[in-house]
């Protein structure tokens, strides 16, 4: 019974909360990673991508409850999505026309594009915080458990209770249907492999008459795509707050460099390591620790790292894969 | 004498300010294998990175079945026909066989399939490894999947950089014996090459170019007869 309370309490406070974060940092991963691919910069304006992107969402989505219309008992920012993912993509476009084309067309080194993308980060932070301000927003309407503590105990007869929230459900779902089509789109289609073709190598792609303007409006809707559903994911599942996105920036470039800059797959990966290394490393296991081992009193909390530490964990393991493993876990390219 | 169908006359050019190429002629007729070859720093890559239009000439010009192509870009001269093989990076290493293959029909709307017959046909060893990652193949692999992904262009005139560097004798020889197939199907070859003897041999033409211009200009069984070119360039 206390090895099933133990697991329960793993479950509640590690798996689940780790999973769902997880799959936020390998949806916003996975745009970086496809920007480093195919247009060869890190994308620092990534983060707040995400938060306009989740800020539009959730204009639409104030509207779409003014007329009252609900997807009950799902949370309506799903509806609204497609529309804020159209917004954004506009966005990443105009953006590439009047900043990063002309770097391009002048072939300047990364570090410049880099450059670049930090001051179209601080442009589309403010941009983001006009449109709809400082405050935090809730916008998770709809059912809020799938599974709550008290029904849990009362089906099990357990002491530790399991909740399982909509919206980590709704994230994990929904990041397996984006990963599942960008997979397919990237694997199956002419664009797609055109698109990793490009990023293979981009001479012997114009060699063989791929359209790079094409392939580089292709990319900014996918990242648009990638990053708004990434952002509303977050906000649906922590509340929406502009600077956060800011602060997440870290961890997904760590999950990014981690699995394999330009590596898809290494994305996906390295999202769910950054997630499952930072909720087990703050997590206090002292509960844990009294259902295995009922006779041992520990004295602390038996917590690693305190959660204010927790984008210390990212640092370290970057530090740890770039002196080992420079191309990530998933043979990407070196940074 | 009919126009040959390649032909790119007193050309003139560099990548700096200095000339590399100083009034060099090339060309090549339909069907026909034609080699550069030279001492190093000779300029034969860039002689044939000039008939791609990969520089910029300073003079001369560049005619494909008598239409003039000098100022087309690149990708421009693949449309007109020209196929480019280039001595590095010419596979796409993270995708299969068969996607570098489906890469190089990209232009091409229609089915392909026929043409990725033929290049199968053509290079069985590749065929067999079709599902695998093009960068984890041996060296003369990657070079017949980089002619092959040239090929489903439906090139008419294939341009081979260096096709044998770095390959062991037995896949040098086998490479030159499909480079004869290709030929005789039509398709004219120009070929820059570093194994001068070997090239020679399968040559129709052979240009030997020193310092950017014509020295000797010949078909390749003269060129190897002939005691000078021998004497300086063939080692004896």
């Amino acid at each position: 019974m206390d090895i099933l309370n133990a697991l329960v309490a793993i479950l509640n406070f590690v798996v689940i909360p780790a999973a769902a974060y997880g799959a936020q940092l390998a949806l916003g991963a996975l745009g970086v990673t496809l920007i480093y691919g195919i247009l060869r910069f890190s994308n620092f304006a990534h983060g707040d991508t995400m938060a306009f992107g989740a800020a539009a969402c959730i204009i639409v989505f104030w509207g779409l409850q003014a007329l009252g219309i609900s997807l009950h008992p799902l949370p309506t920012a799903l509806l609204a999505l497609p529309v804020a993912i159209a917004v954004t993509a506009l966005l990443m476009i105009a953006t590439d026309r009047v900043v990063y084309r002309y770097y391009r067309a002048k072939r300047v080194d990364p570090i410049i594009m880099v450059m670049a993308s930090v001051g179209v980060m601080f442009v589309m932070n403010g941009l983001t915080r006009i449109i709809i301000g400082v405050d935090e927003i809730r916008f998770d309407d709809g059912a809020r458990f799938v599974i709550n503590v008290a029904d849990f105990r009362a089906w099990t007869g357990l002491s530790e209770g399991l909740a399982l929230r909509q919206s980590q459900v709704v994230t994990l779902v929904v990041t397996a249907l984006a990963c599942w089509a960008l997979f397919w789109f990237l694997n199956r289609t002419r664009s797609g492999k055109a698109m990793r073709a490009y990023s293979d190598n981009e001479d012997l792609a114009l060699l063989s008459g791929i359209d790079p303007d094409r392939i580089v409006r292709m990319t900014w809707i996918i990242a648009a795509a990638l990053a708004t559903t990434a952002g509303v994911l977050y906000g649906l599942d922590k509340s929406f707050k502009a600077f956060n996105y800011f602060q997440i920036l870290l961890p997904i470039f760590a999950a990014a460099i981690v699995g394999g800059l330009g590596n898809p797959v290494g994305a996906v990966a390295g999202g769910f390591i950054v997630a499952f290394s930072e909720v087990a490393i703050t997590y206090p296991w002292r509960k844990v620790a009294g259902y295995l081992f009922p006779g041992w009193q520990p004295e602390g909390l038996l917590q690693l790292l305190s959660t204010e530490y927790k984008f210390a964990v990212s640092f370290v393991i970057l530090i740890v894969v770039l002196l080992f493993r420079p191309t990530g876990l998933f043979r990407g390219k070196s940074v | 004498m009919t126009q040959p169908y390649l032909s790119a006359t007193h050309m003139r050019g560099g990548y700096g300010k200095a000339d590399i190429l100083n009034d060099c002629t090339i060309t090549v007729d339909r069907g026909q294998i034609a080699v550069i070859v030279g001492p190093n720093g000779a300029g034969k890559s860039t002689a044939m990175k000039a008939v791609f239009g990969m520089l910029n000439l300073r003079e001369g010009t560049v005619l494909l079945n008598g239409e003039d192509i000098t100022r087309l870009t690149p990708q421009e001269r693949v449309h007109k026909g020209m196929g480019f093989v280039p001595q590095t990076h010419n596979i796409f290493p993270t995708m299969t066989v068969e996607e570098n293959l489906e890469m190089g029909a990209f232009t091409r709307g229609e089915d392909f399939s026929d043409t990725l017959a033929q290049v199968y046909d053509l290079f069985p060893a590749v065929a067999m490894k079709r599902r695998q990652r093009a960068g984890e193949l041996s060296g003369g692999q990657r070079q017949q999947v980089a002619v092959g992904r040239a090929l489903m262009t439906k090139p008419s005139l294939l341009m081979l950089d260096e096709p044998t560097a770095g390959v062991s004798p037995i896949v040098m020889d086998e490479l030159f014996d499909r480079i004869i197939e290709i030929a005789r199907t039509g398709i004219s070859i120009l070929m820059v090459e570093q194994n001068a003897r070997q090239a020679l041999e399968i040559a129709d033409i052979g240009y030997v170019l020193v310092q950017g211009a014509n020295r000797f200009t010949d078909s390749g069984k003269a060129l190897m007869a002939d005691p000078e070119v021998r004497r300086t360039f063939l080692g004896g």
